[in-house]
């Protein structure tokens, strides 16, 4: 570890909370250094936003949280109310360049230098100069569409032409835009334009006391609603100092492998589909509604929504419930097994498999690639093995890694991963601690602030917490790790062909309102 | 492929029998004739519209094609554009960002034509409500005939709501 980095901990402090966590104030003179430092060290860009502190002290401020193997460190950068500026790091850390973007839509912060000014979650909903997630700005006000024009990147050639894909997608899928620039049947060029499904989720936070939140946050992103609902609880704990019995912990460990499972299961099963393998679509969709109807039986919800709360969860698991969701997972268990010989032994799906959407190692580190992705692309991070807080301290999780970064790679983590989490599930439900399964959340003042961070199946899910006075939110942002690998996608497709795009996506399955908020 | 088949044959047929209509999920009262509904009860095409959810109703939605509830053996399948579409089925609090998209969708959708709201959100704006950024309810920006209730509604549910719209009421 860095000296400077070092530190800059000595002279932060560490945060209340299940992970570990460092908070420090930095000025905006120093940023660059820290960031520069930081890379240099190899610790990674979690997430970037701004909030409003007009009410609380002079200005605005930028926030940055960045992992370090110590653990989380939140740096805080206050801005001035009159130009309220900053030095870009996206070229630092490339994943920056949308925070920085929707940072400047929501709160007016902007970055220096050669930054790119684009807006990003924008479009034409509210006008340009007015920002949302300041405090004068009062969230019920709409505004009449304003112009929507967007620059994108325009590539010229002989032989080049455009395919617009979206808002409205051919599938089932959530709304987003793609600009193809192809050459021939090949992909020369992908721009992303998201932002669609923003519905003004983290203003809406702020109208919000501590426990009403909880809802809120389970829909963040429905297919991680248990990672989401856990993160807020963990930064809920972490700002009012509540400790969850160990028994709930245990229980939040099952209920996240098992949205893990569900997630996996339903996405092998497409990427059967994808390659004209529609066997493998009704299998797995078949293991998966089992799965969804234990889920129903046993918490009360086929996603297991609302079941994490802060203070604990909702939901015991008695002994019999136990047994019956051991038994379903042995028969998924097995199952999936066999399907898996299926998938390995099809000639034609390998075909399509193999070195399709390849995202090398080296290009996944530079652009902070994140989740079971980034372990097919040889990041081997995983927050459940690198901070082994508990529940997962007791059971060890195996990560999963691969390093082609292709097609085929996110389909063997995402195997690997299934076999894993259907492990840790049963190591989990056979040594429950007893005891309860809530504890009461105290009340809070304003000024704490609290840090949620779970391995969510797709990634990392943060939650980054800031108190109002009686029991009210400050500021809360959730930062989704599609942020960071919506970014990859546009590489992984060049020089793939355009009908492989599909199969290509929905090997990373990002979210779409997970990022636009 | 052995395998392959020997897993086809020992799954066996595991599809359920569908839901009845249910008339209190109607917005309006049905518009269309006994001729009409005839032909859409025999071969419905369905183009789905997410316009601002959190992506919860999606996943039930690709749920009711799983073979458990097998929504195609009913002669109802999902399209790639509105312009092979009967029915719009729109999820998610409409955003304001998504506005354009929904409503420029719903003109391309060829007369006769029906719209369903799924979920808690396409009722009544959900928890995200009205704001800045969400017009809330479908039923703000284009017209809708039937709305599911849930968050999200179970893939029975959303069956039962595709099935009232191409019902006569009783």
């Amino acid at each position: 570890m860095n000296k400077a980095i070092e530190d800059l901990i000595v002279r932060g402090a560490p945060l209340a909370g299940a992970m570990p966590a460092f908070r420090v104030s930095i000025t905006a003179g120093e940023l660059r250094d820290v960031c520069e430092k930081a890379r240099s060290q190899k610790a990674r860009l979690v997430a970037l936003w701004g909030s409003d502190e007009t009410t609380r002290t002079a200005g605005y401020a930028l926030h940055i949280a960045l992992a370090l193997p110590h653990g989380l460190l939140w740096l805080t950068v206050a801005l001035p109310r009159a130009h309220p500026q900053y030095p870009g790091i996206a070229d630092l850390y490339p994943a920056a360049n949308r925070m920085q973007r929707a940072a400047y839509d929501l709160v007016g912060i902007e970055p220096q230098g050669d930054a790119d000014r684009r807006k990003w979650l924008r479009h034409g909903s509210w006008p340009a100069g007015v920002f949302p997630l300041r405090k004068d700005f009062d969230g019920a006000d709409g505004f009449p569409p304003s112009d929507d024009r967007y620059a994108f990147v325009k590539v010229q050639g002989e032989g080049v032409h455009e395919i617009p894909v979206g808002p409205v997608h051919a599938g089932i899928i959530e709304p987003g835009h793609f600009r193809f620039s192809i050459v021939g049947e090949k992909i020369l060029r992908l721009e992303e334009r998201l932002g669609y499904t923003h519905k003004g989720i983290e203003k809406r936070f702020e109208s919000m006391t501590l426990e009403e939140g909880a809802k809120l946050a389970g829909r963040v992103s429905g297919d991680s609603t248990v990672a989401y609902a856990w993160a807020y609880a963990m930064a809920v704990e972490a700002a009012t100092r509540t400790e969850p019995p160990p028994r709930a912990l245990a229980l939040r460990g099952i209920l996240l492998e098992l949205e893990r499972i569900a997630n996996h299961l339903g996405d092998l099963g497409y990427l059967g589909n994808d390659v004209a393998l529609s066997f493998g679509f009704f299998q797995f969709w078949r293991l998966k509604e089992d799965l969804l109807r234990t889920h129903r039986e046993l918490f009360g919800h086929r996603y297991m929504m609302d079941v994490i709360v802060p203070g604990g969860v909702t939901r015991d698991l008695p002994q019999g419930a136990s047994e019956r969701l051991l038994s379903r997972l042995e028969q998924i268990e097995g199952e999936s097994a066999t399907l898996k010989s299926i998938y390995d032994e099809h000639a034609g799906a390998q075909d399509r498999f193999i070195m399709t959407g390849q995202v090398l190692p080296e290009l996944a580190a530079r652009m902070g690639l994140n989740g079971f992705a980034g372990r097919a692309s040889g990041i081997r991070h995983d927050l459940r093995v690198d901070y082994p807080v508990p529940p997962w301290q007791q059971v060890e999780p195996r990560i999963a890694s691969h390093t082609r970064g292709d097609v085929a790679a996110r389909v063997s983590v995402r195997f690997d991963e299934l076999a894993e989490s259907l492990r840790l599930v049963r190591a989990l439900a056979l040594q429950l601690p007893p005891g309860a399964i809530c504890a009461p959340v105290a009340g809070c003042d304003g000024g704490r602030s609290g840090i949620g961070w779970v391995e969510g199946w797709r990634g990392e899910v943060l939650v980054a917490l800031e108190t109002h006075d009686g029991n009210r939110i400050h500021r809360m942002h959730p930062h989704d790790p599609s942020w960071q690998n919506w970014p990859l996608v546009e590489r992984a497709v060049l020089g793939n062909i355009v009908p492989d795009f599909p199969l290509i996506n929905k090997s990373f399955n990002l979210s779409y309102s997970g990022q636009d908020l | 492929m052995y395998q392959l088949l020997k897993q086809i044959v020992t799954t066996g047929i595991v599809t359920e029998a569908a839901p009845h209509a249910d008339q209190s999920l109607r917005q309006v009262e049905q518009r269309f004739s006994e001729v009409i509904l005839k032909h859409f009860g025999r071969a419905l095409a369905i183009r789905h519209v997410d316009a601002g959810s959190c992506n919860g109703c999606e996943l039930e939605i690709h749920a009711i094609n799983n073979p458990y509830y097998n929504i195609e053996g009913l002669g109802i399948r999902f399209v790639a554009s509105p312009r092979h579409a009967d029915m719009l089925l729109v999820t998610g609090p409409v955003a304001r960002n998504m506005r354009e998209a929904l409503c420029r969708t719903y003109d391309a959708v060829p007369e006769p034509k029906l719209v369903v709201a799924i979920g808690d959100c396409g009722c009544t704006g959900g928890v995200f409500g009205e704001s800045y950024a969400s017009c809330g309810r479908v039923a703000n920006v284009i017209p809708v005939d039937v709305a599911v209730p849930g968050c999200p509604p179970a893939p029975a549910a959303i069956m039962q709501g595709i099935l009232t719209a191409v019902q006569r009421e009783r």
